[in-house]
């Protein structure tokens, strides 16, 4: 009698589960009801942002205070300045990605942003569910040798075994590269950078190759940071830009005037230190821009209106950002090159602020 | 779960049940909604996947599989051209890189640990203790830190440079990147010398049933070698100087940074391939001695006073009972082997793993470059489960 009391209560608890299984089959999952990101992430009192992790200068972690440190981060920080007015150890969620697991996040908004020197390519933009926002750093790919390989340019590669992070636009040009001049080369193919600087480092490979900014905050990372040359050849254009989730315009317009702020704050000469003699200022545009007037800025992003003053207040200006992290009294020691602002011959350059 | 047998419900008067208490209907019941329920859930997931992918604008294509590729391979194929070598074409070439490791890791596996597992019931102590020691260490310790301790220990050993790698007679070249060794290859008359060689063969066959038959008829002893031998020998050596030298020898040699020519084994195929046999036979070991240990010990009792010698007790009473016994796990091993290969992705290794994973990548087609690679790692998976299915049914107990 008691086992046939079990069975009728399973009986009975299949068959609930069979209802429920097949009622919550008809309706959809409820993401589609979720608004923009930007309520989401304000609901949610927390920004997750993708970053590297790994890659000294851009997202690495300090190895003293654990604080996510790089030119990335520091973007990721001026988001959250802008959404929630200060950044707090509790308001920010750096979720640190490897190249192959960055996209995927995105598009399951595992993160909301991806700062991860993720390269702006035609197939990720179309096929990838992804929107790209304004570059933050213009690189190109380049290889690393040691220096006393004697090695001047890709040319003198011929038959060279090259280490390669599997999953991005590296392994497909240093192909073509190579290809192109008749070359052969023996890939070797890792998963994280460390793998590769680490393989470089052993004698694995004779060439490292990903962006030139990555070598040199690699090469800090070893040993001996001497014993490495970059090569001058460049052999593509890896435009380094955010990405969000395609189809949510506002989330899209906070992200690129989060970081056209910072580019229009270093054209104007506004900086994380001077900024209170800025808020008085009789410039009108810099009034428009810092929302200090009656001029609509921040509101019509639908964030607070001078959330430009705590962008920079959190971070500073676009030049501040590059010099704390790549600029010359870094280890990277990076020049601004192409990253200088438009006005002093660079490509960097932010859209009308009216 | 309710069982006709246990039940006291049919003595009871029948009319009184009402059919929901009925112990068929229950049971039919429960199977039906439990497969109601696995099908709902497989539904749901598929379903939800689905909405998703398609919200997210990245709906399933697998025609991105025929694509080219676009990178370079790290091992595989010599004249593989990225720029016209379709997705699905890398793949193959990636899983024959898997199938290089599983082939030589099963047969090697296999051995070391039949091996190992008659040490540890062997009655010397050195033996037992250091095929213990073996088993304990490489079956406790997760396969991902062998691997990463042998690839980074093995290139620790190396010298330096490639320039001065270690050289064995061959010439062999052992360094950090790869083992080089001579290509063997074979000339266009080569056929000349196979035919010959497979005609020596026959005929010493021949020769050597045509000596059991005279052993038979009239008790010479039949000296099938002194036959077999010479036959064999004559014939392929007079095919070797009617083909005038069937193989070519290419040589590697060492050009700027890496030896060219000649064929290699890459660091990462050799440290995976080392990896899993090593982990793979520890298990293996376990196995085959608590198979010949689960032979009663009156089997052997009982072959001894027969008169059976020890080596004859082993060979006919204990190895075919242990056999029964070892080859059901024995199957299991093999597919863990087969599975396990795809670790190879942590080192380096250019495995249809690692190929998979730069078209996902390259692509987004996670969902359609995965579906194609499980299908043929389930395909593998199956085949070696087959054959092993195979061997247990010819080993399986016959009552006559």
């Amino acid at each position: 009698m008691k086992r046939n009391t079990r069975s009728l209560a399973l009986a009975g608890f299949a068959f609930v589960l069979v209802v429920v299984l097949s009622l919550s089959a008809v309706v959809p999952s409820t993401r589609a009801q979720e608004g923009s990101i930007l309520e989401q992430v304000r609901s949610r009192g927390v920004l997750n942002c993708g970053v590297n992790g790994e890659l000294p200068g851009f997202g690495a972690l300090d190895p003293d205070t654990q604080q996510m440190l790089g030119f990335d981060a520091d973007f990721c920080r001026a988001l959250a300045a802008a959404i929630f007015g200060e950044v707090t150890d509790s308001n920010i969620n750096f979720v640190q990605l490897t190249a192959q697991e960055r996209f995927t996040a995105v598009q399951t908004r595992q993160v909301d942003v991806l700062f991860r020197n993720a390269t702006w390519s035609l197939q990720r933009d179309t096929e990838l569910g992804l929107d790209f926002g304004p570059t933050t750093f213009y690189d190109g790919q380049a290889l690393m040798v040691s220096a006393d390989l004697g090695v001047a340019s890709i040319d003198d590669l011929d038959g060279a075994s090259i280490c390669v992070l599997r999953g991005t636009t590296t392994e497909l040009n240093i192909t073509e590269a190579m290809r192109s001049r008749g070359l052969t080369f023996e890939p070797v193919y890792f998963d994280q950078p460390s793998e590769t600087i680490g393989a470089l480092e052993g004698g694995r490979c004779d060439a490292l190759t990903s962006d030139r900014s990555q070598l040199a905050g690699l090469r800090t990372s070893t040993a001996d940071p001497g014993a490495y040359v970059i090569l001058e050849d460049t052999i593509s254009k890896e435009p380094l830009t955010p990405a969000y989730i395609q189809g949510d315009a506002q989330w899209a317009d906070v992200v690129n005037w989060t970081v056209y702020a910072t580019i229009q704050a270093e054209e104007f000469g506004i900086t994380s230190e001077n900024i209170d003699d800025f808020l008085t200022s009789e410039d009108e545009s810099i009034q428009r821009f810092l929302g200090q007037g009656e001029n609509p800025s921040g509101t019509l992003l639908g964030l607070e209106n001078d959330f430009v003053v705590d962008v920079i207040r959190a971070v500073g200006n676009y030049g501040e950002i590059f010099a704390r992290n790549l600029g010359p009294d870094t280890p990277l020691a990076l020049d601004r090159g192409l990253n200088e602002l438009w006005t002093n011959g660079g490509l960097i350059y932010a859209p009308a602020w009216r | 779960m309710a069982q006709p047998q246990s039940t006291g419900l049919k003595q009871s008067a029948p009319a009184s049940v009402p059919f929901w208490r009925d112990i068929r209907f229950i049971q039919i019941f429960l199977q039906v909604a439990f497969l109601i329920s696995v099908i709902g859930l497989g539904y749901l997931l598929i379903h939800n996947l689905l909405v998703n992918l398609e919200r997210s604008g990245l709906m399933i294509n697998f025609s991105v599989l025929n694509r080219p590729f676009g990178a370079e391979i790290a091992e595989g194929q010599a004249d593989f051209d990225p720029a016209s070598t379709s997705n699905l074409r890398a793949l193959l070439v990636g899983l024959q890189n898997t199938l290089r490791v599983v082939g030589i890791g099963l047969v090697g596996a296999t051995v070391l640990g039949v091996l190992a597992g008659i040490g540890q019931l062997s009655t010397n102590w050195l033996l037992r203790t250091t095929t213990n020691a073996y088993t304990e260490l490489f079956r406790n310790t997760p396969l991902l830190v062998q691997l990463y301790f042998i690839y980074r220990g093995l290139r620790g050993t190396m010298p330096d440079r490639i320039a001065d790698s270690y050289q064995l007679p061959g010439p062999i070249y052992i360094n950090r990147r790869a083992v080089n060794f001579p290509l063997i290859q074979t000339t266009d008359t080569a056929w000349i010398f196979f035919g010959l060689a497979a005609l020596g063969l026959v005929l010493g066959i021949g020769l050597w049933i045509w000596r059991l038959r005279v052993q038979e008829r009239t008790g010479q002893p039949a000296n099938t070698l002194r036959w077999f031998t010479p036959a064999f020998l004559l014939l392929a050596a007079l095919g070797w100087i009617a083909a005038g030298g069937p193989f070519t020898v290419e040589n590697p040699q060492l050009e700027r940074f890496n030896f060219v020519g000649g064929d290699r084994l890459s660091a990462e195929y050799i440290t995976l391939t080392i990896g899993l046999i090593l982990y793979t036979a520890a298990f293996i070991a376990d196995i085959v001695r608590a198979g010949i240990q689960a032979v009663p010990h009156g089997q052997i009792e009982a072959a001894r006073a027969q008169g059976f010698t020890s080596s004859q007790t082993l060979r006919l009473i204990v190895l075919p009972q242990a056999l029964r016994l070892i080859i059901p796990p024995l199957g299991n091993q093999y597919l863990n082997l087969a599975k396990n290969s795809s670790l190879g992705i942590a080192i380096g290794f250019f495995d249809i793993y690692s190929v998979a994973n730069v078209i996902s990548n390259q692509t987004g087609q996670s969902v359609a470059v995965f579906v194609v690679m499980m299908g043929i790692y389930l395909s593998m998976s199956l085949v070696i489960s087959a054959v092993m299915n195979l061997v247990n049914y010819s080993m399986r107990l016959r009552s006559r």
